[in-house]
């Protein structure tokens, strides 16, 4: 469990990033963290795992206080999966891109082995167990990225914008994943701006602007709540625009996913308009 | 990083920064110039007071200190050599007490880092490349420079965030005995330079589709021009030049033991 009781933080550069942030993820939740550029969502979980450290207030993780124990043993518990797998890949080979996390996190030889190749097989990377990183496409190294992080089988999954620059394959491979960790009892955390997916998806929605959580609640709640989307600068998924510019004809408007949408849609279409 | 700060340029409006950077560098050449020609504890602290009210017209002094600091450390490794090696080996000048070449030491070393912090903290790089394209330096070799020193700040942050994501995965980089805390830099370095030439291949690109090159001869929009400011700063530099040849050569500097004693 991860509770965050009213956090600041302002940055060496003076921009003030969180302003009175509360807020408690339990174990085994699927949670989006969603708002504009600069709302302070990556500033936030950083906090999850020690990288940044609560001006005032603080971050409790199982309990442990953040500001008492060192990163990398809240790392153990908190894996952290960075935007960018450029940041983090460095070895000379896949095999050892995974197992340098389990080293440093002191897991025994055979271990290490094992864990190895159940990531890479978790991943679909089998094959490229001897690739440099740097010659694998860029959906292969971010479920690289991916890999070397779940090989320790953190409690807590934190996504910093996973679906950036991926194609509509690899995104649907990556959503279906993700919901299966979670239900695996896994707790999610998705730092995003990509609506679409997050309706696909389905989790908590904690929305943040200027610092600060404006919003939470479950998915459809928040993405179909036009002056909540106005206020966080997000728009709404493009289905349910046309739901919300469709309500006059009696059409409910909450509706974020597209199956969803396609049935009411049929239905209304089969009701109204009698061949 | 906080050496770096104290070398990044803001965009601030004073004199100094004003002031024609070809006029500018001539000074801290100077300045460099006459820190090496002493090794006198006195003219070194003299060098170091008179450069303070260009820091205070330019009204950088927070930045300013903030390099101080960081060379501070640098400073005081100088010291500490320099004193094991005079005290121990008997290399100082009879006329000294063991601590004040050591001292003059690092006191030249901060003179040369506040120098070139008052340069580089009130010369934008803009002003720099001008500088050097009316100075007759070929415009490949400015791009080149300005470039470099433009993309200091980028590296530092991307540095920072490669920090992180290593520390994420259990990295400890203040662990183990001096060999181990060098090889856990290698996790940060490796990506830091992979990413740093895939960026540079990347801004070839984008320069090349915007006609980098194109013309033969380029003009600038704008003209670097001395004026009377200028001119006061080269009489003062001058000045400078003079005085230490004629205190080199004519007078003898009084060491501090001397004076103290």
């Amino acid at each position: 469990m991860i509770e965050i009781k009213g956090v600041y933080f302002t940055y060496p550069t003076g921009v003030e990033a969180l302003k009175g942030v509360s807020l408690t993820i339990r174990d085994g939740e699927f949670v989006a963290i969603m708002g504009s550029n600069g709302a302070g969502k990556t500033t936030l979980v950083k906090q999850f795992n020690g990288l940044l450290k609560p001006a005032k207030g603080e971050v409790l993780v199982d309990g442990v206080n953040t500001r008492k124990v060192s990163i990398a043993s809240l790392a153990r518990k908190v894996g952290f999966v960075f935007q960018n797998p450029d940041n983090q890949l460095f070895c000379e080979n896949a095999e050892e891109e995974i197992a340098f996390a389990l080293k440093n996190f002191g897991f025994k030889e055979e271990t290490v082995k094992s864990r190895v190749t159940w990531a890479l097989n978790l991943l679909g990377l089998t094959q490229y167990r001897q690739t440099s990183p740097f010659m694998l496409s860029g959906g292969e190294r971010k479920r690289l990225a991916l890999a070397s992080v779940l090989a320790w089988e953190p409690k807590v999954v934190v996504l910093d914008e996973p679906t950036i620059g991926q194609d509509f394959e690899q995104k649907e491979r990556l959503r279906q994943f993700i919901v299966q960790l979670n239900a695996q009892g896994k707790t999610v955390i998705i730092v995003t701006h990509d609506v679409e997916f997050v309706a696909d998806c389905g989790p908590r929605v904690v929305l943040m602007a200027e610092g600060k959580i404006v919003a939470d609640g479950n998915a459809k709640e928040i993405l179909t709540d036009k002056e909540l989307a106005f206020k966080a600068s997000i728009v709404p998924p493009q289905i349910t625009q046309i739901f919300l510019g469709l309500a006059d004809f009696g059409l409910p408007t909450d509706v974020i996913n597209v199956h969803e949408a396609g049935k009411i849609l049929l239905d209304f279409l089969k009701e109204e308009v009698k061949p | 990083m906080s050496v770096f700060e104290g070398f990044r340029f803001r965009h601030v409006s004073s004199p100094i920064h004003r002031l024609d950077p070809r006029v500018k560098f001539f000074y801290v050449l100077v300045i460099f110039g006459v820190a090496i020609a002493f090794l006198e504890v006195l003219p070194l602290i003299l060098l170091f007071l008179i450069q303070i009210p260009f820091v205070l017209v330019a009204s950088v002094q927070r930045e300013w200190i903030r390099s101080l600091k960081g060379a501070s450390f640098l400073a005081i490794l100088i010291f500490v050599v320099n004193f094991a090696f005079g005290y121990f080996g008997g290399f100082y000048p009879s006329s000294m007490s063991p601590w004040e070449y050591p001292l003059a030491m690092s006191l030249r070393f901060l003179v040369l880092v506040e120098s070139f912090s008052i340069f580089f903290l009130t010369t934008s790089p803009d002003h720099l490349s001008l500088a050097l394209e009316q100075s007759h330096v070929p415009y490949e070799f400015c791009f080149a420079f300005t470039t470099a020193v433009r993309f200091v700040p980028v590296l530092a942050e991307e540095a920072q965030t490669i920090m992180d994501a290593q520390k994420a995965r259990g990295l400890e980089l203040e662990k183990g005995n001096f060999i181990k805390r060098v090889r856990n830099y290698i996790p940060i370095l490796i990506p830091l330079i992979v990413s740093a030439i895939r960026r540079s291949l990347e801004l070839a690109e984008a320069m090349e589709s915007r006609a980098w090159g194109a013309t033969e001869k380029r003009t600038n929009l704008y003209v670097l021009k001395m004026r009377s400011a200028d001119y006061t700063l080269i009489a003062i530099s001058i000045g400078m030049v003079i005085i230490s040849i004629y205190v080199r050569l004519f007078i003898t500097i009084p060491s501090l033991t001397m004076l103290l004693t």
